[in-house]
C-alpha cells in the first residue's frame, strides 16, 4: 500500500482476495486479472510486479467555480488498476496518447506530486511496497527509461551521467562498465565526452537504455520510449527491451503504438479511461474474437492492417 | 574572424553608449533649477561680491553658454582624452573620479560579492525546499528587504548598530583625524562593515527571490525527474544537476545587479558619509558641476557594460552549447 499526501478519503486498498496474491497456479488459468503467455513464469510463486487497484487522484481546486469560490476536489486520473509482470516477459501497456499512461510509471517509481493521492497494493518480488520502500527501489530493482533526450541535463557530459551519482569508490568500476554497455550497444567511445544536445536520436535512446542497465535492474519501466524515432531505431529499441526480457528481466512498456508493441511484447494490458481494462496474451490480438473488452476490439480494429477505424463512444461500453 | 567582428561590434555599442550617457548628462545638468554659481559661492559671498566678480565666476562656470556648445566643446576635448576639470574639487575630472572610484571600490565590491552570495545560497536554499519553513521565511525576509528603501535601512542600522550598541563608527571610511598613513586595514574594514551590510541585504533580496524562482524551474525539469527515479537524492541532485543549470541564470542576475549596487552606493554612501563615487555624485548634482557628473555618469556606464560583457563571454566558456555552437559554425565556414 502507498499513500502520499493528505486528502480525505484516502483508504488503504487491501481487499480479502489480495491477502494471499501469489498462490501457486497453473500457467493457463485466467488470475489475477489477467491470463499468461507461453514466456510467463513465476519464480519463487510470485509476481515480479504486481499491482492491484491503484488508484491515483489529485487534489486541486475546482476549475469550473469562479475564483474565489473554488472548492479544492479530487480528480481521479486512475482507478482500480490492476496489472502484474513476470520475470522474463514484457507486457506492454498500450492506450491513447494523453490518456495517463505516465501516472502508472509515476506510481511504481514514487515520483508524485505533492498534491498526489495514491491507493492500492503494490508487490515487488513478492514483497509488499510502501511509500518509504518503494523509492528506495528506484534504481536499485527497478530502472526507469524515459521518453527523451530532454531527460539528460544539458549541461552535463554523457558519461558523467550514464555512470550517475555513486561513492568516488564506485567509479571507476561503474566506468568500465558504462564502457562494455556501449560498446555492446555500438556508441563510439566518443559519445561519453559528448553533451546531450550532440546526440542522434537514436544514440540518445541508447544512451538512456543504458543509463537503466547500468544499475543491474529486474524490472525496467520503459515510459514511450520510441516517439519521434525512426521506425527501425524505433524497433531497435523495442528489441533491446526484448533481449533484457529474454535475460530474465521483466519489462513494463508504456506505449500508445500498439503496432510496435505487438513485435515484442508477451502480453498486452489495455489501458482505457483510467484503468487496465484488459490484460491479455499478445497473440490474443491477432483476432478480435480472443479479445474479451469492447475497447479491445476497437483497438485492433483501428491498426492499419485492419482497416485503421476511429474506435467510437460504443466502445466504451463496461468501464466506468 | 568572429572574435574581431565581435569585438568591434562591441566597441561600436560601448562608443555609442558613452556618447548617449555624456550627452544626456549635460541635458540634465542643464535643465536643472540650481544656480552653479550661487550653489557653489554660498548665499553670503553673492551678495557681498562685485558684478565683475560674479560675471567671471558664471564664465568660469559656463552659465550662459548654450547647451549644445557647451557640449561641444566638452566633446571635442574628450575624443582627445579630456575629461575636464572638477568644478567643484578643482581639479581633472580623471583623477577625482579615481581617487573616489578607489574609495569606494571596496564597498562596492564587498557588498557585490556578499549579495551574490548569500542570495544564491538562500535563494537554492528556498527553492529546493520549496513550501519548508525555510522557503519561508527567506521569502518574509525578501519581501520585506526589497519594499525596503536602502538609505531608510542605513539610518535604521546606524541608529541600531552605530548609536544604541555603539559596535561600529557612526560616519566615515577611516577614524577621524588620523592621518593617512596611520590608517590600518583593520580600521579601514571596520567602517566598511556597516555601509557594505546595508548595500548588500537589500541586493540579497533580488538575487534570492530570482534564484528561488530558477531553482524551482530546474529541480521540475526532466532531467531531475529522471536523475530521481535512477535513486538520487534530492540534495545530490542540487549539487550535481542544480548548481551545473543554475550557474548561467546566477551570473546573468550577478553582473546585472553591478548597476543596482553602483546605485544603492549613491545613497548608503550619503547616508553614512563614506567619501567614495556615490558622496562625489551627489555633490556633482547639488553644485552643478556637469563635468564631474558626466565623469562619473561615464565611469560607472563602463563598469556596469563591462559587468555585462564579462558575462556574456563567461556563457561562452560555461555552456557546451554556445561553445560548440560557435565551432560548427566556423568549420561549415572553413
Amino acid at each position: 500500500m502507498t499513500r502520499q499526501g493528505e486528502c480525505a478519503g484516502c483508504a488503504p486498498g487491501f481487499g480479502a482476495e489480495n491477502a494471499v496474491p501469489h498462490a501457486r497456479h497453473r500457467d493457463a488459468e485466467f488470475h489475477h486479472h489477467h491470463s499468461h503467455a507461453s514466456t510467463s513464469h513465476h519464480s519463487g510463486d510470485h509476481h515480479l510486479l504486481a499491482i492491484e487497484h491503484l488508484t491515483v487522484s489529485f487534489d486541486m481546486y475546482d476549475s469550473d467555480a469562479p475564483f474565489f469560490a473554488a472548492e479544492r476536489r479530487s480528480h481521479e486520473q486512475l482507478h482500480g488498476l490492476s496489472l502484474s509482470v513476470h520475470e522474463g516477459e514484457v507486457l506492454a501497456v498500450v492506450g491513447a496518447s494523453g490518456s495517463g499512461k505516465s501516472l502508472l510509471a509515476d506510481a511504481i517509481m514514487g515520483l508524485y506530486e505533492p498534491n498526489a493521492c495514491v491507493t492500492g497494493t503494490i508487490w515487488f518480488d513478492g514483497e509488499l511496497m510502501d511509500a518509504k520502500k518503494l523509492p528506495q527501489l528506484r534504481g536499485r530493482g527497478i530502472s526507469f527509461v524515459p521518453q527523451s533526450v530532454e531527460h539528460l541535463d544539458p549541461l552535463m557530459r554523457v558519461g558523467d551521467q550514464i555512470i550517475g551519482a555513486c561513492a568516488r569508490a564506485d567509479r571507476d568500476l561503474r566506468r568500465q562498465r558504462m564502457r562494455a554497455f556501449m560498446e555492446a550497444y555500438g556508441l563510439d567511445a566518443s559519445v561519453e565526452r559528448m553533451y546531450p544536445y550532440e546526440l542522434s536520436g537514436g544514440m540518445a535512446r541508447r544512451v538512456l537504455l543504458i543509463c537503466a542497465l547500468m544499475d543491474e535492474p529486474r524490472l525496467i519501466v520503459a515510459d514511450e520510449p520510441t516517439p519521434g524515432l525512426d521506425l527501425d531505431i524505433a524497433v531497435h529499441a523495442v528489441e533491446d527491451l526484448r533481449t533484457f526480457a529474454d535475460g530474465g528481466g521483466g519489462v513494463l512498456l508504456i506505449t500508445h503504438d500498439i503496432d510496435l508493441a505487438l513485435t515484442v511484447a508477451d502480453r498486452v494490458a489495455v489501458f482505457h479511461g483510467g484503468t487496465i481494462v484488459e490484460e491479455t496474451s499478445a497473440s490474443s490480438f491477432a483476432s478480435p474474437d480472443t479479445l474479451r473488452h469492447p475497447f479491445s476490439r476497437a483497438l485492433w480494429r483501428a491498426m492499419p492492417q485492419h482497416g485503421f477505424a476511429v474506435p467510437d463512444g460504443s466502445a466504451d461500453g463496461g468501464c466506468a | 574572424m568572429g572574435i574581431v567582428r565581435s569585438a568591434v561590434v562591441q566597441l561600436l555599442r560601448f562608443m555609442a553608449l558613452m556618447a548617449a550617457v555624456s550627452f544626456i548628462t549635460f541635458v540634465l545638468v542643464s535643465a536643472s533649477p540650481i544656480d552653479p554659481v550661487q550653489a557653489n559661492a554660498g548665499q553670503a559671498a553673492m551678495i557681498s561680491m562685485t558684478a565683475e566678480k560674479r560675471a567671471a565666476l558664471a564664465e568660469r562656470w559656463e552659465v550662459d553658454t548654450p547647451l549644445l556648445d557647451r557640449y561641444g566643446s566638452w566633446l571635442s576635448d574628450a575624443v582627445h582624452g579630456d575629461l575636464g576639470d572638477s568644478l567643484r574639487y578643482n581639479a581633472p575630472v580623471v583623477e577625482v573620479v579615481a581617487n573616489r572610484l578607489a574609495g569606494s571600490a571596496l564597498l562596492l565590491a564587498s557588498a557585490w560579492v556578499i549579495s551574490g552570495v548569500l542570495g544564491l545560497a538562500l535563494g537554492i536554499a528556498a527553492g529546493a525546499l520549496r513550501g519548508s519553513a525555510i522557503d519561508r521565511a527567506v521569502r518574509l525576509y525578501c519581501y520585506m528587504l526589497s519594499a525596503t528603501p536602502a538609505f531608510w535601512l542605513g539610518i535604521v542600522m546606524l541608529m541600531v548598530f552605530a548609536v544604541m550598541l555603539g559596535w561600529f563608527p557612526v560616519g566615515f571610511s577611516v577614524p577621524i583625524g588620523s592621518s593617512a598613513s596611520a590608517v590600518s586595514l583593520g580600521d579601514r574594514l571596520y567602517h566598511l562593515v556597516l555601509p557594505a551590510l546595508t548595500l548588500s541585504l537589500t541586493g540579497v533580496a533580488n538575487i534570492a527571490l530570482h534564484t528561488r524562482e530558477k531553482t524551482i524551474d530546474v529541480l521540475s525539469a526532466d532531467y531531475v525527474r529522471f536523475a530521481r527515479a535512477r535513486g538520487e537524492s534530492t540534495w545530490s541532485i542540487v549539487r550535481r544537476h542544480g548548481l551545473r543549470n543554475l550557474l548561467l541564470p546566477a551570473l546573468t542576475l550577478q553582473f546585472a545587479s553591478i548597476s543596482e549596487i553602483v546605485g544603492g552606493s549613491v545613497l548608503v554612501e550619503q547616508v553614512f558619509s563614506y567619501p567614495g563615487l556615490g558622496q562625489a555624485t551627489v555633490t556633482a548634482g547639488l553644485g552643478g558641476d556637469a563635468p564631474l557628473l558626466v565623469g562619473i555618469a561615464l565611469a560607472t556606464a563602463a563598469l556596469v557594460f563591462a559587468g555585462n560583457l564579462f558575462a556574456n563571454i563567461l556563457y561562452g566558456v560555461i555552456d557546451p552549447r554556445m561553445r560548440k555552437g560557435v565551432g560548427r559554425v566556423r568549420s561549415i565556414g572553413a
